[in-house]
This record gives C-alpha cells, sequence and structure tokens, in this order.
C-alpha cells in the first residue's frame, strides 16, 4: 500500500531524513516514533507531497509521490500537525468546502458529510463556529476531513497532541476502528500510543530508522527480555550464587532490598532480578530453589522491559553515534 | 464548480467575517462620498471624473488591507498544507484567491453605482453615460492589477503587517510617485518610463477614452503577477 525507498530531505544544510525505506501494508495501522525534530513531520509531509523529497521515492496505493501526486492526494486523507482550519467556518461549511475541492458530487458529499459527523462524534456541533470549539472538537472536525473522501490511505500527524486523557483515550480507538478498512500512518513522540493502537512501530531518531516491527518484536531485538523479579528473605551472597546455578538463568542481579546487611535472622529481605536464557520460563524452578533452602519467599513475578526503556536506550544511542562521529 | 471558484467563494465570504474589511469598505465609501459632492454641484459637468481620479489614491491604501490576508495567513496558520495537500494545483488556488478578493472590491464599489443614478436623475439635459462606463473599466482594470500585486505580497510573507506595507509601498511606487515625479523637471528617458505608470494610463479611461493598448496592458500585468504568485507558491518545493 505504502512504499518507501531511500526518501531523503535536505533543508539548505541540515538532513532531515535520511535514507529512509520501509513498507506498510493494506490494512495496518504504523506508528511512527521519534523525539521531537525525529525527522517524522517531514517524512509525512513527504508522503502527502506537500514537500518534494531531495532524492529517494515513495509510492502510496501504487501511484508514485512525485509523478503522479494529483492521484496520491485523491487517496489519501491527511490530517497535519497543530490541526489547520478555517476559524471563522462552521464545521458543516467546512466539510462542505473541503468535499466541493475534492470535486465530491452533491449527494454523495451530504452523505459522506453525515458519516463523519457521526464517526468522529461532532453531532451538536455541525453548526458551530470553528473557531469557538475546544481544541479536542477541532482535532475531531481535522479527522472528519481527511475520513471524507473515504481514503485508502490516512496520515495523522501527532493526533492526540493537546487532547486530555479521555479525548486521547477516544481518539485512540476510533484510529484502531480506522485500521483494516483504511492503511493509517500515524506520528507520535509517546509511546503508549504506539502500544495501544499500532499493529506496528518505526522508530526513527536522528532522520533514519533505527528499528521497526511489532512492539513486542521492537523490545526482542534489543534482547530486553523480560525479568523476574524474585523477593525473599536470606543471605544475600549465597542467594546470588545458588540462583545464578538454576537452569535457564542468564544473570543474577541483586538490587537491594529492605535490609542491606542481609544475615539470616535479620528479618531483611532483598530483592533479585533475573534475567533467563532465551526460551526459559524459570519462575517454578527459582521458586522451588528458594523453598528447598529455607528461604521465605515473599514475591516472583514477570516484568515485561517497557517499550519506554527502549526508546529511551534506542535514542541514547543515537546520540552517542553522532558524538562519536563529531569526536573522530 | 471547479476548484478555482469553491476557492473564490470562501476567500469572498471569509471578507463579511473579517472587521478590518468592513473598516476598508466604509473609509472607502465615505472617501467616495466626500470625493463625490465635488462632482456634485450646480454648473457642474454630470460625470464623476474628480471622483475615479481620487478613487485610485484611496485603492493604494485601501487595497492592501484587503490583500494581505489572502495567503500570509495561509502561511501562518497552516491551512495551506491542508489546502496543497488536496488535490489541486498551486494554479487554482492563487486564481480562486484573487478571484475571491477582486470580487470583494466589486462588491465595495457596487455602492458607487448609487451616484450614477443620482447624476441621471439630476442632470439636465442629460447625463453623459460614456466617461462614467469607461471610468468604471477603468478602476475595474486598476483594481485588478492592484489585488494581484497584493497577492504576491501576501504570499511572500508569514506577516499580514508585513503584507499590507510592502503591497502599499509597491503600488505608492507605480501610481503615486510617477505622477508626482512627472511634475520635476526631468529628462526624456525618464519622462517615458513615467508615461508608462498606472496614473497616467488610469486618466485616460477617466476622461472617458477607452485605448485598448491600457486595457491590454492592465490585464498582461495582473496576470504576471499572478503568475508570479503562482510560482512562488510552487518554490517550496525548489528548497
Amino acid at each position: 500500500m505504502i512504499a518507501v525507498r531511500e526518501l531523503t530531505k535536505v533543508y539548505g544544510q541540515t538532513l532531515a531524513v535520511d535514507h529512509i525505506s520501509f513498507e506498510v501494508s493494506q490494512g495496518q495501522i504504523v506508528g511512527f516514533l521519534g523525539p521531537n525534530g525525529a525527522g517524522k513531520s517531514t517524512t509525512l509531509k513527504m508522503l502527502t507531497c506537500y514537500l518534494p523529497p531531495t532524492s529517494g521515492g515513495a509510492t502510496v496505493n501504487g501511484f508514485d509521490i512525485f509523478h503522479q501526486s494529483m492521484q496520491v492526494r485523491q487517496n489519501l486523507g491527511y490530517l497535519p500537525e497543530n490541526v489547520p482550519l478555517y476559524t471563522e467556518m462552521k464545521v458543516v461549511e467546512y466539510l462542505e468546502f473541503r468535499g466541493r475541492l475534492r470535486q465530491m458530487e452533491r449527494t454523495q458529499l451530504r452523505q459522506r458529510i453525515g458519516h463523519v459527523v457521526d464517526r468522529c462524534w461532532l453531532n451538536g456541533v455541525e453548526r458551530k463556529t470553528i473557531g469557538h470549539l475546544s481544541k479536542g472538537y477541532r482535532q475531531r472536525v481535522g479527522l472528519a476531513d481527511a475520513l471524507l473522501h473515504n481514503p485508502a490511505v490516512l496520515i495523522l500527524d501527532e493526533p492526540t497532541v493537546g487532547l486530555d486523557p479521555t479525548q486521547i483515550r477516544e481518539m485512540r480507538k476510533l484510529i484502531k476502528d480506522l485500521g483494516g478498512r483504511h492503511t493509517v500512518i500515524l506520528s507520535t513522540h509517546i509511546l503508549p500510543e504506539v502500544e495501544a493502537t499500532c499493529d506496528r512501530a518505526i522508530v526513527i531518531a536522528g532522520g533514519r530508522i533505527v528499528a521497526q516491527g511489532s512492539p513486542d518484536e521492537l523490545r526482542a531485538s534489543r534482547r530486553m527480555t523480560a525479568r523476574v523479579l524474585v523477593e525473599c528473605r536470606g543471605p544475600r551472597q549465597e542467594i546470588s550464587s545458588v540462583l545464578s546455578r538454576v537452569s535457564g538463568v542468564q544473570k543474577v542481579e541483586l538490587l537491594g532490598g529492605e535490609a542491606t546487611s542481609a544475615k539470616p535472622g535479620e528479618n531483611g529481605y532483598i530483592t533479585a532480578a533475573l534475567r533467563a536464557k532465551e526460551g526459559y520460563d524459570i519462575r517454578e524452578e527459582v521458586a522451588r530453589t528458594l523453598v528447598q533452602h529455607g528461604w521465605p519467599l515473599r514475591e516472583i513475578r514477570l516484568e515485561h522491559a517497557s517499550l519506554e526503556e527502549f526508546f529511551v536506550q534506542v535514542t541514547a544511542d543515537q546520540a552517542m553515534a553522532r558524538s562519536a562521529v563529531t569526536l573522530s | 464548480m471547479t476548484r478555482a471558484t469553491t476557492i473564490a467563494r470562501r476567500e469572498l465570504t471569509s471578507f463579511f467575517f473579517s472587521p478590518i474589511a468592513y473598516v476598508a469598505m466604509a473609509v472607502f465609501l465615505v472617501a467616495c462620498g466626500f470625493l463625490f459632492c465635488d462632482d456634485f454641484s450646480p454648473g457642474q459637468i454630470a460625470g464623476m471624473r474628480n471622483l475615479f481620479d481620487w478613487m485610485v489614491w484611496l485603492l493604494v491604501t485601501i487595497v492592501p488591507l484587503l490583500s494581505m490576508g489572502l495567503l500570509a495567513q495561509e502561511w501562518s496558520t497552516g491551512t495551506i498544507e491542508s489546502l496543497m495537500t488536496a488535490p489541486l494545483n498551486e494554479a487554482d488556488v492563487v486564481m480562486g484567491k484573487f478571484l475571491g478578493s477582486f470580487g470583494f472590491f466589486l462588491v465595495m464599489l457596487s455602492p458607487t453605482l448609487l451616484y450614477v443614478a443620482v447624476l441621471a436623475l439630476y442632470a439636465r439635459p442629460r447625463i453623459d453615460f460614456g466617461p462614467i462606463v469607461s471610468g468604471y473599466l477603468g478602476i475595474i482594470l486598476v483594481g485588478g492589477l492592484f489585488t494581484s500585486i497584493g497577492l504576491l505580497c501576501s504570499s511572500l510573507t508569514r506577516s499580514q503587517i508585513v503584507a499590507a506595507v510592502a503591497t502599499a509601498a509597491v503600488l505608492f511606487t507605480i501610481t503615486i510617485a510617477p505622477w508626482w515625479a512627472s511634475g520635476k523637471i526631468l529628462s526624456n528617458a525618464w519622462l517615458n518610463v513615467v508615461n508608462q505608470a498606472v496614473f497616467k494610463r488610469y486618466t485616460d479611461f477617466s476622461r472617458g477614452v477607452i485605448d485598448s493598448g491600457h486595457v491590454v496592458f492592465f490585464v498582461l500585468s495582473t496576470a504576471v503577477f499572478l503568475f508570479l504568485t503562482t510560482k512562488v507558491l510552487e518554490s517550496r518545493r525548489w528548497k
């Protein structure tokens, strides 16, 4: 549905997007994830034909963004960052204007307006002036405009910025509903958003794709597998050495606990973080071992590495790589 | 309806929501009223020449107020992005914006037709419509040219103030400055240049002379400014 090859954008001296390539298949919701200034918006602006690429190219719905820009734009709905709207117009007037720009037929336009007003929960404000609406409603008007011509591809630039928690949840639900029928690319710097709405995430930093895959795959790719946290009472060193001998355990790390000098009988619990070898579930074995040694076990749980950690790690790596380049 | 007329219609409607447009219109009409008083007195020729001549001077300040927001506002609010990602050309946008604001100019001009009616009523033995028709033709051509210059200036900046000042400066340079300079001692070469200017050509219309050369001059120069505006809009692709 969307194929991007070696897409590059240079603004003057700045390399904003650096040879990125990816593909999005039909009906997928893809999250474009990255810190501010990573090149997300620039990439989306190129895909929507607002800016031409410096080099490389892309096809949207089979049409080339450079040579078949009109066809691309006909098949695309775009919600720009900050949702620019004509504030003096009424909601319905605005949607009618946008529909006429797209040369939609009158009856079809009326029917589609009814549909998107329902879909984006705009009932009751259709006759209101856009300038008098709250940020959340304006965002919905922008989305209604993007959906108006029932495009195959939807491109949403930071669709939840500036919304309150309830509105964010509604917006995410709406976007999730849109998947399947529409191919959606959304950009965000909020990680839970990707986990909540997207089938796939493309992590972009410094104009480059640093990772892509489903949220689960991304964690795996960084060997950020889950770890097991054990809270028990007993001698620190002994616990550490015993647990590291349990089959499947790769590494044991003592995180400290309520008591740092954990001599037997001092009633102090310590927490150990165990990393398992790939494919092992070590919980049962660990519990059994602890009980065998007579060390009281208070808690044992599996902790998934968050995408957040992954994100921080990736962007830190990028910064490090950049400073290494500057030094050399 | 074509895309350009869709944009033109929206633009024209938006003028009626803008206080600045009402202020500009009010100033223009009040000033025209005073000027018409000079034309409308016993013993005078039943014409509107005085009004037409001064109207151009008024437009040098009024048109910038009307045209300043046309594209500068689109840049500053970012609406240009949703416009240019819809399936339409830069030329559609420029033509639509031009027609919209030119339309508002015509709306602003239309109450002055009342003066024609008043003249027709009181003129003895009868009113000479010739110079009035040519005068209107002239002022409409000038309005088109001024609007296209305003549109170009508006496309070059995000600031409406800058757009308005730049437009006024350009209009002053091509209209009032040459008229003022022609009163000074100038070499023949310079006089030839000055004679090409807007005011010189325009006064022929208000005198009742329709010179096809003048018509072509106004229409062509309007087209040139519209073309340049299209190129400015396209220029974001060259960067």
